[in-house]
């Protein structure tokens, strides 16, 4: 149902969504912008003579071979992270959900890492892990496991990620769990009564009716670790370690190439390209809850 | 072919403080469909989850095909259930959701297919079998949950009001396409409901359940013609049992509001000055003079229903504030401060015990007996 609100005078509406509209011109468009435009720039590090150089930046970044590793370390990275969140916000909520009366004291808990910042987070689980003076670390050294993620890619890049998916798995267990508790209880005792153990009823029409929750929080979960992840990367491996940079996700990797690399126009492409992949996975997003994920 | 008996069964939730079954005995017969009735809240939905294994029975054991069944898992119980909501897996087609008990049983494929056809068949669903649940109408849906029942071919079907959210017509149609189908099949049914025509047709034997309790069981018209208790006796037949404060007096006889009384030999002799509940319902009021043999009333009218068939006539017994009503023939008029002369017909009331409400004597001799 669409509800028409009637305004009497016929500026009022524009007034209210003023604010909105500055804000998003101000911080997001104009940005973004200046961003394309920066991307067909060429800059000498001083900052003292620009020129036009069309496409090149681009050009260059298709065929760079960093950023092709950046592109992979990105997808193992977002997966994981997608995965590992779902697999454990899902396993929560299920568990969650059958407890029904400490669900709330459940739910509190669950979802208290969403409220701590990225940085926090990173840094919590730096702490754990330090190398050094960690405690974790040192329990896996004691255990015998050489424990070095600064030395390490694949474990700084397992690291990354478990800091990365601990925070989002509170936003995924609450929806999640709203998703389990719209399932009517009956489906389950019918599936019951028809001889299906609690995995089978699982799998076959729980996890089936979960469907639009899931796609719904894939796409959030992938766009979250392209993009929000900058600050837990920063925070514990700064894209390292090696050379092209084991944990150097595309994110990192533009704040690098451009801030401390001093690379605006390679960087601006950098960010042009992010910024289709979003516009495409929102797209993607949109058209899909709205029509085919309906079981 | 199965019999399910339920001793002495007892239930208390977890965090409530009181039972909400708090003893029930019944033996349903192999291929017997027993409705149970009652009010909202009264236990039946939960009785039945009993039997089907989705609630724990506290006390009392239940039996199906004489095996208990107490600790046993729904899935092997070998019943089916049909629910209010029925309950089909949205994501499925029509044909998916008939055949998924079957194939978690690992039937072969051609007897799965030759099932779900068979009972697509009876139940009309054919031309649906591809669509899924939410393309269907209500009537048919409720089909669908039907027919999920039927292929699994199981010992007793448990039905928690399948019928409530249909409308009136369609309610009535699929009535009687499930006593068709239960007699078809002969496969013994446990049906809840609180819609006592729905209960009057379709029992073989009827529980009227209060409170946790079994009021009654018995058939449909032994639960008409002999109410065990003044809640049954209100609960069941449409408008509701008269109610009237009577007297027991000498000879057996019992005085009522207005000085009216019932003939010598109606209540037990020796019983002279015991209060009792005089139950009369309204089909067996008559206009005076139309023959019927009777005791004679004069009701003073309030207000006249007409029904078409029927006229409800709402008053007091003359000259005391009981209130009556009477089920009169559609043609009969009546005005409202008239007084009416009416015929009670002979023998159609019914004696209850004040404090405990339970039957009195056998009153109503002389009214159609039911085969017992
Ligand atoms: N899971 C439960 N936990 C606690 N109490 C319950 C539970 N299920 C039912 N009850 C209580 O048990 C009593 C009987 O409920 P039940 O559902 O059996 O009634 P019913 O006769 O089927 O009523 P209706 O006609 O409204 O379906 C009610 O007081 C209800 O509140
Ligand atoms: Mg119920």
């Amino acid at each position: 149902m669409h509800k028409r609100v009637l305004f009497r005078a016929r500026w009022l509406p524009y007034v209210l969504v003023a604010p909105q509209i500055v804000i998003t011109l101000l911080f997001f468009i104009w940005p973004a912008i200046r961003a394309v435009e920066q991307s067909f720039l060429r800059q000498d590090p001083f900052g003292l003579r620009t020129s036009f150089v069309w496409l090149e930046n681009y050009a260059r970044l298709f065929a760079d071979a960093a950023y092709y590793h950046s592109l992979g370390v990105t997808a193992v990275f977002s997966l994981s992270v997608t995965l590992l969140s779902m697999a454990l916000a899902l396993l929560f909520a299920v568990m969650a959900d059958r407890a029904v009366r400490g669900a709330t004291i459940y739910r509190t808990l669950y979802v208290a890492p969403y409220a701590i910042a990225p940085i926090v987070a990173g840094v919590l689980w730096l702490f754990l892990f330090q190398p050094t003076v960690g405690i974790l670390a040192y329990a896996l050294n004691q255990s015998g496991i050489a424990w070095n993620f600064r030395l390490d890619g694949g474990q700084a890049m397992l690291l990354v990620v478990i800091a990365a998916a601990w925070k989002q798995i509170a936003y995924n267990f609450l929806f999640f769990l709203a998703g389990l508790q719209a399932i009517p209880k009956s489906l389950i005792e019918a599936a019951a009564i028809d001889g299906a153990g609690p995995a089978r009823r699982f799998w076959t029409i729980i996890f089936p009716l979960l469907t639009p929750t899931t796609f719904f929080l894939m796409v959030v979960n992938i766009v979250y670790a392209f993009f929000d992840t900058f600050a837990v990367i920063d925070a514990v491996t700064s894209g390292g370690p090696g050379a092209p940079g084991a944990t150097n996700i595309l994110v990192y990797k533009v704040y690098n190439d451009g801030f401390v690399g001093l690379d605006l126009g390679g960087s601006s492409a950098q960010s042009v390209v992010l910024m289709v992949i979003v516009i495409a996975l929102t797209v993607v997003q949109f058209r899909y809850i709205e029509k085919k994920v309906h079981y | 072919m199965a019999t399910v008996d339920i001793r002495a069964v007892r239930k208390t939730y977890p965090g409530l403080p009181f039972e909400v079954i708090k003893g029930i005995d019944c033996a349903i017969a192999d291929g017997e469909l027993l409705v149970m009735l009652g009010p909202s809240g009264c236990g039946k939905s939960t009785l039945l989850r009993m039997v089907a294994g989705l609630e724990r029975i506290s006390q009392g054991e239940i039996a199906i095909a004489g095996r208990v069944v107490n600790d046993l898992e729904p899935k092997d119980r070998n019943i089916a259930m049909v629910f209010q909501n029925y309950a089909l897996y949205p994501h499925m087609s029509v044909y998916a959701n008939m055949s998924y008990g079957l194939r978690i049983q690992r039937l072969p494929k051609a007897e799965i297919d030759r099932r779900v056809r068979d009972a697509a068949a009876i139940l009309e669903l054919e031309p649906f079998l591809q669509r899924k649940p939410r393309a269907l109408s209500g009537g048919q849906r409720q089909r669908v949950a039907m027919g999920r029942a039927i292929v699994r071919e199981p010992d007793v079907f448990l039905f928690d009001e399948p019928l409530s959210n249909l409308d009136a017509k369609l309610r009535t149609q699929m009535r009687v396409e499930i006593k068709r189908l239960q007699q078809r099949l002969a496969t013994t049914s446990l049906y809840v409901t609180h819609d006592q025509v729905e209960a009057m047709t379709l029992a073989d034997r009827l529980m009227v359940m209060r409170d946790g309790v079994a009021e009654q069981i018995g058939t449909p018209m032994e639960v008409y013609t002999h109410p065990a208790t003044v809640f049954v006796g209100g609960f069941i037949g449409a408008p509701a049992m008269n109610f009237l404060q009577g007297e027991v007096a000498e000879g057996g006889a019992v005085r009522l509001p207005g000085g009216v009384a019932l003939p010598a030999g109606t209540a037990a002799p020796g019983q002279a000055g015991r209060p009792v509940t005089v139950g009369i319902r309204p089909e067996h009021l008559a206009p005076a003079g139309e023959g019927v043999p009777g005791l004679p009333v004069t009701l003073t009218v309030d207000l006249a229903e007409a029904l078409g068939a029927d006229t409800l006539v709402h008053g007091r017994l003359a000259g005391t504030d009981t209130s009556l009503i009477a089920r009169l023939a559609g043609h009969v008029q009546a005005r409202s401060g008239e007084a009416m002369a009416l015929t009670v017909t002979d023998g159609a009331w019914h004696l209850f015990d004040v404090e405990s409400g339970r039957r009195l004597a056998d009153t109503v001799g002389r009214l159609a007996k039911p085969a017992a």
